[in-house]
């Protein structure tokens, strides 16, 4: 049908840039659900990215080894500062991984031998096919989906609510904040793999205090109650850029402003099943 | 009955504060023990010690002839020793299906990676969980409310899923931190006889309270917990007329006569009003220490 | 050169400390961790800047100028987001966030009124005289800021040792709750500090602005990162370690420019601070003090 392939050649980008942004927010969401706000995603999607498009690049790997390595190496790097960084809680964590963050870019800037540095990567092959996307999303919250609903789900809910209780009931609250720490920074990484090899050219500054942002405010947007949120709060914030087309440096203003609005007047998020229950009368039962 | 939980010796100081100073328990295996002290006298943080959250100044603790020291608190819970809170600490958010089932965490047989697969473990044993979870509701009578949020509880019924989670850990001892605090007489009563069914059952039961007639009902050996000391250990009968007992919870002024932990007056001589200690009284709501 | 490095330092660890003391003000007395303070730091420079320009203001006035501008603007920001979370009771991160959103519309708002170059204070502003001091070569602006900082670095200790309101600040630093309980007029105070850590911050950009003759958009955020790095160092609410930390980080950042190269010089208050957090998240000097609500 020429009216799809019309829609699809102008759009396409925008649409795989849907999903990538979906699958950024849940990998925060996943952290969020277990009470941590973590701010490194931003820079486990480079580290991911970075790793996969250096060895398609130098290696001329097939993707799915791209894929695989750009998730693998997000992981591990998380488990290795997670060690560490997770014992801490609520304000240090954030600022810790808000520095650890700081501390990849940099150290891509001052590796330009191998990295690029300033300059970054070009000519990334665009391996991504759609339904790279698709499959990844699917995946991701297929898993996800399963994770919800047992007794790991159900670990992170009550660690998110009260640790010292979840301890006492069993759970060892270390390890599933670590588990949720390294999943979350692999999805990241499957996320900027995706993203490096569709945009073809990446750079250090993609992978900063911008995106962090962005992926946190994807996930308060559309709210941490179900998958359902980030998924929405990934798609708005990616329209939203083309809908604001006009405004220019302004856009990025209505950004700062949602996360503000958001915060203010709907804590939950958009995507809160017991708020739309209750308008639809029938309030009171659990979601 | 050999003791089933042990605490020798134990010390507990907070910088100079000497919370608890060489405490000596034996819990026995089966029955119900009881704790009773005036607030502040250090009660909680004996459950804090047993449970692992905090470590002791000195001193051991072991179970079941184990030696508990270094063990975190979660391995402490999958030895088989739970607890409530006196403060209630429910996940407010879930519902009470669900809080029951965290509880089961430990119990469930399917790892990390198992969930991934669609083999019939998985399934299985949440079918389980769900069946124990509302069973263990049953117990308490709150199966008909299985699905509501847990905060919409009201004060006694949320004690009372507190112990059913509790239980869901198959535990062998069960900590009960002021079970029945804010309750009313009815739903002590209710729950008085839950717990002995409880006990019936063969779970081995250490409870702090401060209502009397419940602690008085309830156990076959108490001990008597002020400033961090034991002062009194022994059947309900000998902790009741015991006279440093009696004194430590007098905080009376010369006027009134004396009374006991169960509002029998005595002819006790009056003895300084220890500094802080409040007067307990027979069946009402335990005041929040 | 070292003792040439060593008043680079000082100047630099001067400003350093101005801005994290703002920093800390707020989480000490708010408790919130306002990370909007890198963006009125840069406002209180653009403000400077526009001040002298259009409102031909002298130098001293503009620092005035921003001071209060920016105090106005502590003072909205706490007016109209932080104070509907504090009576909600939100969660510590949830201000924090809000703040982040915050942080994003002055950005880019600034970056879209007054596009995204360098903008340069007016030539002449600052008198390039420079005198010898001890074999030592100290510009007119180096004084200037060492002088400034250590003024009102002197004036805000005396006012919380020594006055009545800096024991009522103290007391809401433990807590608000009870410090209402006796009397002390919270509110009013929490939009004080607001007002008077947002000034701060105002003032340390200006310094910033002037030392290296560069204003951009985003000139807040590696300057956030830095405060974050040196309130931690120095302890989290504490005053002192706020400004001890800042020193210290100057100096650090300096020499290991001087030493190891300009490149890594950010990298530094990051390295510091995961250090810090990892094995001592109380911070050198601070003590970890759980606020009681």
């Amino acid at each position: 049908m020429a009216v799809f392939d019309n829609f699809w050649a102008v759009y396409s980008n925008l649409v795989l840039g849907l999903g990538i942004n979906a699958l950024l927010a849940l990998s925060i969401y996943l952290t969020l659900s277990c009470g941590m706000l973590a701010m490194a995603n931003a820079a486990f999607m480079g580290i991911g990215a970075y790793t996969a498009a250096l060895l398609t690049m130098n290696y001329d790997t097939p993707y799915i080894v791209s894929i695989l390595a750009g998730m693998a190496a997000p992981a591990v790097v998380a488990f290795v500062m997670g060690k560490p960084t997770l014992r801490l809680s609520g304000v240090y964590l954030a600022m810790a991984t808000l520095a650890f963050g700081e501390v990849v870019r940099i150290f891509i800037l001052n590796t330009d031998s191998i990295t690029g540095g300033a300059l970054g990567l070009n000519g990334i092959p665009q391996s991504t096919q759609w339904w790279h996307v698709l499959l990844a999303l699917v995946a991701v919250l297929a898993l996800l989906w399963r994770l919800r609903h047992s007794r790991v789900g159900r670990a992170f809910e009550s660690i998110k609510e009260d640790e010292t209780a979840a301890g006492l009931m069993g759970i060892d609250v270390g390890a599933h904040k670590m588990t949720a720490f390294v999943l979350g920074a692999a999805i990241a990484g499957l996320a900027g793999t995706l993203n490096a090899h569709l945009t073809f050219f990446i750079g250090p500054n993609e992978y900063g205090f911008d995106r962090g942002v962005d992926i946190l405010t994807m996930a308060i947007l559309g709210g941490i109650n179900g998958l359902a949120g980030p998924v929405l709060g990934g798609t708005i914030l990616t329209l939203l850029p083309e809908v604001l087309r006009g405004f220019q440096d302004f856009r990025l203003v209505v950004n700062g402003l949602i996360l503000v609005l958001i915060v203010l007047f709907l804590p939950k998020g958009l995507w809160d099943p017991a708020r739309i229950r209750n308008w639809f009368g029938k309030g009171g039962k659990h979601a | 009955m050999s003791a089933t939980l042990q605490l020798k010796n134990i010390s507990r100081h907070f910088g100079g504060l000497k919370v608890l100073q060489d405490v000596n328990l034996d819990i026995p295996q089966g029955g119900i023990f009881g704790l009773i002290g005036p607030n502040g006298a250090g009660k909680t943080t004996v459950f804090n010690l047993i449970t692992g959250l905090l470590p002791p100044t000195s001193g051991t603790i072991s179970f079941e002839g184990r030696d508990l020291a270094g063990t975190k608190p979660h391995e402490i819970t999958r030895g088989g020793i739970a607890r409530t809170f006196q403060n209630i600490r429910l996940f407010k958010e879930m519902s009470l299906l669900e809080n029951v089932m965290v509880g089961m965490h430990a119990q469930l047989r399917y790892g990390t990676l198992g969930l991934l697969g669609t083999s019939g473990l998985f399934r299985s044993e949440e079918k389980r969980a769900r069946e124990r979870a509302r069973e263990l509701l049953s117990w308490m009578k709150l199966d008909h409310k299985a699905e509501d949020t847990a905060d919409n509880l009201s004060y006694g019924d949320q004690r009372k899923l507190e112990l059913a989670r509790a239980l869901a850990t198959e535990p062998k001892l069960l900590l009960l931190d002021e079970p029945v605090a804010g309750m009313n007489a009815n739903e002590k009563t209710e729950l008085m006889r839950e717990i002995e069914q409880i006990s019936g059952r063969g779970y081995t039961i250490f409870m702090i309270e401060h209502d009397m007639r419940f602690v008085m009902g309830l156990c076959q050996e108490i001990a008597v917990l002020n400033f961090g000391r034991i002062i009194a250990q022994g059947g309900p009968d000998a902790i009741r007329n015991d006279p440093q007992v009696i004194e430590a919870y007098l905080g009376r002024d010369e006027d009134e006569p004396a009374s006991g932990p169960d509002g029998i007056v005595t002819d006790g001589a009056p003895s300084p009003v220890a500094a802080g200690v409040a007067p307990t009284s027979v069946s009402g709501p335990g005041a929040q220490a | 050169m070292l003792e040439q490095q060593l008043i680079n330092a000082l100047s630099l660890g001067c400003v350093y400390a101005l801005f994290a003391l703002g920093f800390t003000l707020i989480f000490g007395v708010l408790g919130v961790i306002n990370l909007s303070h890198g963006a009125v730091f840069m406002v209180g420079s653009y403000a400077a800047v526009e001040a002298i320009t259009h409102l031909h203001l002298p130098l001293w006035g503009a620092l005035l100028f921003s001071f209060v501008f920016c105090g106005v603007l502590g003072l909205l920001i706490d007016f109209l987001v932080l104070r509907p979370l504090r009576k909600r009771n939100a969660p510590h991160l949830i201000p924090m966030i809000a703040s982040i959103g915050v942080a994003i519309i002055l950005n880019n708002g600034v970056q879209g009124i007054f596009g995204a170059e360098n903008l340069r204070f007016p030539s002449g502003i600052v008198s390039t005289d420079s005198m010898e001091l001890g074999g030592l070569h100290l510009t007119a602006l180096e004084l200037g800021i060492i002088l400034l900082s250590f003024v009102l670095m002197a004036v805000l200790m005396i006012a919380l040792k020594r006055t009545q309101l800096g024991r009522a600040l103290r007391a809401i630093a433990e807590s608000p709750k009870a410090a209402y309980l006796v009397g002390i007029n919270v509110e009013g105070l929490f939009f004080l500090t607001s007002f008077v850590a947002a000034g701060l911050g105002g003032v340390a950009g200006v310094l910033i602005g002037l030392y290296s003759n560069a204003l951009f958009p985003l000139m807040g955020q590696p300057m956030l990162h830095k405060g974050i790095a040196v309130i931690i160092l120095g302890g989290m609410g504490d005053i002192r370690g706020a400004m001890l930390g800042g020193l210290f980080l100057g100096f650090a950042e300096v020499l290991s420019v001087a030493y190891i190269g300009s490149s890594m010089r950010d990298a530094v208050a990051f390295g510091l601070l995961f250090l810090v957090l990892l094995v001592r998240p109380k911070g050198l000097f601070g003590t970890l003090q759980e606020r009681k609500v």
